[in-house]
């Protein structure tokens, strides 16, 4: 190894970034910029460059926006070599290699691993493959959704009310088109944003004419002679027809090609440290490959150092630009991630924007605004923290909220606000389903284990 | 006590020209406070959050409650006050229809689509220079457009706008604190305010009648989930526009022509270049912004900044001039540089009250200034400093006169 190993590696050492999406390229974009002027490698599985997916839901759906033209803009040249459509499909730690689905293998002197999440498809597979059965997570997905909505079906059917679900059912609304909701919990985004809150957009998925039901799981799609879906059968024996279904349950973690590569990744995604450095399956944090974007998972100190895994459009760029810096600098000069985690939303016209955690919080207090007119800001809190806000058509806010939590604001939030009602002056239980119980993919993954799998009982050292 | 001078000095006509030295002076105490004044707020940072403490009211009724400082007077329009000084939420309920039929995602394109009518707007005035070889760029181009602009938008027929513009003087005049000692001033401003009052209000009839496409239809037709604003709200919000969007519109033309004569080197690329006037305006928001401080804020309860507590009640200024200088925040604050990576600025403010006609500010702005910077031929400035308006809040010269060479076609 040289002498000065940093000084090399800025100027001629290889990366190689796995994963060619907004992490992917933001990391890129951050590591020319800072001075990296060594062979840079972009692998992807997909055949495009990278893409924006918040308008895949959105104003694609709708036909506002061409599924061709959600390409990211490039922040600057990166003059990288663009290993495109093929998958990565192993890592050798040892030899510092990744193995590709074409046979190849790519070196490199620091990795990026930023692979991110699919969408979690139907489990049964035979049905899965039912014509008009559609998912919703790349832009080939888009494209074939839209046309499909475009074309007129009689009823779609949506599969789970997480914001991707609930987004797709708002389009099909506005298209004017009949659509049916089922969702596990009792009422839709409940995972992120718990009852109280699921209530009120309850209230806007029924007062747009979307045929809610809840407390239900979907036991089968049956299809018709020729292979195409036609109707969809409930738990609680119902069952309704329709020609197009969208499977929308959540997404998995690309992990399973890092499997036996002694990486500590799994399905819950990538451990890392609080500078993007990944985990081996001890614990111990390598020091040359680096994970950023819905595929990671880091310690976040302002919410007890939990291991959040996000997927969140800014937690990508800013985790991806934090990855990327430190890859390439000394020890000292490495920043941490601790992004706030925030997300938006819109749907039936409602704008939905949540900065912290609101799963970890346990009551909630609305403090402007009122849920029954769907203007409003919630604030959650933790043991007498606040440690989350969410807006609905309130976005202006939540900076102040952001800025609260960010100091540790102490809950239930007693001091007035203007439109402070008088319903937002006692804090109410937030209503988070219990966490054991299976529900898709949650946004924000709390804790390494799920309490449901969890085998080990971990006693800490008191002193 | 040398800070009790501070707020005097930046009302004191004698620094109006320059006034930036005394707001370093100001960022020295970031919650400045002087005996029976204002908490005065100068570092970006601080501003940006109080902008978005829901803890701060705009409420004109909480503020003549608590007294009034020499700025902080009610609007003197004889309406009931209008969304910008209101909380939500009367003021998200007036603004939600406002801006239905003014921007999206109901109405996406009507700025835009006026693109062309405004550069014809601004053709005519220049070609209005006619022989001459010296203009007042106030009176002869940032004066005049902003009106008719604000008259094609709300519907005002041609033929009126003339009328209209003698209503609006007095009362645009009457903004500023030294011209409202004059009772006479007063008086024609009453007066104006009331003609003006009576036209829209028959304006307003005849779109309930007969609507067109224009805003003052929208506004009297509105049927959204918000329902319909009141004739007097209509009325409110028509005359906000009116007199918000206008002083600060012919500053920003004004300080921004000033800047660029005194930068010759962007006149020279903008000339070249006239989408270069994106970012030129931009950066005068922050450099040079029109509205320099903000003295309608009160809070509601006790709330610390750095350290300080400001008791409930208190009258705050948010000083968004010196928070765009602030080197805290901007690298080089003091230089104008359009070309910085990093185009930030208060310069139209920011949570829920940021300014409602920002793109028709930036539309006009950009437009004027690259058609006098392509049309000019070598223009130079006559006097600098130019003479200023006294008002300390709605800063911009009076007067800006530029001896050229010639018009180019």
């Amino acid at each position: 190894m040289p002498a000065d190993y940093m000084g090399w590696l800025r100027r001629e050492g290889r990366i190689v970034i796995v994963g060619a999406s907004l992490a992917g390229l933001r990391a890129a974009e951050t590591l020319r910029a800072e001075g990296f002027a060594g062979e840079l490698t972009l692998i992807g599985d997909e055949p495009y460059e990278p893409y924006d997916r918040p308008p895949l839901s959105k104003a694609v759906l709708l036909g506002m926006a061409s599924p061709h033209h959600t390409e990211l803009p490039h922040r600057r040249e990166i003059d990288a070599k663009w290993r495109l459509g093929v998958a990565a499909t192993g890592l050798d730690l040892a030899a510092k290699r990744v193995r590709l689905a074409d046979g190849d293998e790519v070196e490199y002197d620091r990795l990026l691993i930023a692979t991110g999440v699919r969408a979690r498809p139907w489990f049964k597979e035979e049905e899965a493959r039912l014509d008009g059965v559609c998912l919703l997570r790349t832009r080939d997905d888009a494209v074939d959704l839209y046309r499909r909505l475009k074309a007129g079906p009689r009823r779609v059917f949506v599969i789970g009310a997480g914001f991707a679900g609930s987004e797709v059912a708002s389009a099909c609304r506005e298209m004017g088109l009949p659509v049916t909701v089922a969702e596990r919990a009792g009422a839709p985004l409940v995972g992120a944003l718990g009852g109280v809150i699921g209530a009120v957009a309850s209230d806007l998925q029924l007062e747009n004419g979307v045929d809610l039901r809840t407390h239900v799981t979907v036991t089968g799609l049956e299809g018709d002679a020729v292979g195409r879906v036609r109707a969809v059968h409930l738990s609680d024996e119902s069952v309704v027809e329709a020609d197009v279904v969208v499977v929308s349950l959540g997404s998995l973690r690309n992990t399973e090609w890092l499997a036996g590569s002694g990486l500590g990744a799994g399905p819950r995604g990538i451990a890392c440290d609080a500078g993007c450095r990944a985990f081996d399956f001890r614990g111990i944090v390598t020091d040359d490959v680096f994970v950023a974007g819905d595929v990671a998972r880091s310690p976040h100190a302002l919410f007890g150092y939990q291991f959040l895994s996000l997927e969140h459009w800014g937690n990508a760029v800013a985790q991806a630009q934090t990855a990327a810096h430190n890859m390439i600098c000394h020890g000292a000069d490495r920043r941490p991630h601790l992004w706030m985690p925030a997300f938006w939303s819109s749907m039936f016209g409602v704008n939905i924007k949540s900065v912290g955690v609101p799963p970890m919080g346990e009551q909630l207090m609305i403090t402007q605004g009122s849920p029954a007119e769907r203007r409003f800001v919630g604030v959650y809190g933790y043991q007498g923290r606040m440690v989350a806000a969410v807006s609905f058509d309130n976005t202006r806010w939540l900076e102040f909220y952001q800025r609260q939590i960010e100091r540790g604001a102490p809950f239930p939030v007693e001091f007035p606000t203007t439109d402070r009602r008088p319903e937002g002056r006692q804090p109410v239980d937030a209503d988070f389903p219990d966490p054991s119980l299976p529900s898709h993919g949650p946004m924000v993954t709390l804790s390494g284990y799920s309490p449901a799998d969890q085998q080990l009982v971990f006693h800490p050292a008191r002193h | 006590m040398p800070q009790a001078s501070l707020l005097r000095q930046i009302t004191d006509f004698a620094n109006r020209a320059n006034p930036y030295p005394l707001y370093e002076e100001l960022r020295r105490t970031p919650v400045l406070h002087e005996a029976d004044g204002p908490y005065v707020i100068s570092s970006y940072y601080d501003i940006e959050a109080l902008l978005h403490d829901p803890r701060i009211s705009s409420d004109a009724a909480k503020m003549t409650a608590t007294g009034d400082d020499e700025l902080s007077e009610p609007e003197t329009t004889g309406l009931p006050p209008s969304f910008i000084r209101l909380d939500p939420p009367e003021h998200d309920r007036l603004r939600r229809i406002a801006n239905s039929s003014f921007g999206p995602p109901h109405r996406p394109t009507r700025i835009d689509s006026m693109r062309g009518e405004l550069a014809q707007i601004v053709t005519d005035l220049i070609d209005g220079f006619g022989d001459a070889r010296q203009i007042d760029v106030v009176d002869g181009c940032a004066y005049p457009f902003p009106v008719t602009v604000i008259c094609r938008l709300l519907g005002v027929p041609r033929e009126d706008e003339p009328r209209f513009r003698a209503w609006v003087d007095p009362i645009v005049a009457g903004l500023d604190p030294d011209t409202r000692t004059s009772a006479e001033s007063e008086r024609v401003a009453q007066e104006a305010r009331l003609q003006l009052g009576m036209y829209l209000n028959g304006l307003v009839e005849q779109r309930v009648k007969e609507p067109r496409d224009d805003m003052l239809s929208d506004l009297v037709n509105s049927r959204g989930p918000d329902g319909a604003m009141t004739t007097m709200e209509v009325l409110t919000t028509a005359v906000l526009l009116l007199i918000a969007g206008h002083e600060t519109t012919v500053n920003l033309i004004t300080n921004g022509m000033l800047t660029l004569l005194r930068h010759p080197e962007y006149l020279q690329r903008l000339r070249q270049d006239p989408i270069l006037s994106v970012k030129i305006v931009e950066e005068l928001l922050r450099y040079e912004p029109p509205v320099q401080l903000l003295p309608q804020r009160t809070c509601i309860t006790d709330i610390e900044v750095r350290g300080v507590t400001i008791p409930k009640g208190s009258r705050i200024w948010l000083v968004l001039a010196a928070g765009n200088r602030d080197p805290e925040r901007f690298k080089d604050p003091d230089r104008f540089d359009p070309d910085r990576e990093d185009l930030q600025h208060l310069g139209f403010g920011s949570g829920i009250h940021s300014c409602f006609g920002a793109p028709l500010a930036r539309l006009e702005a950009q437009i004027a200034l690259s058609e006098l910077a392509r049309r000019l031929e070598n223009p130079r400035l006559v006097e600098d400093p130019p003479p200023y308006r006294p008002n300390a809040v709605l800063r911009g010269p009076r007067h800006l006169n530029v001896d050229f060479d010639g018009l180019n076609p």
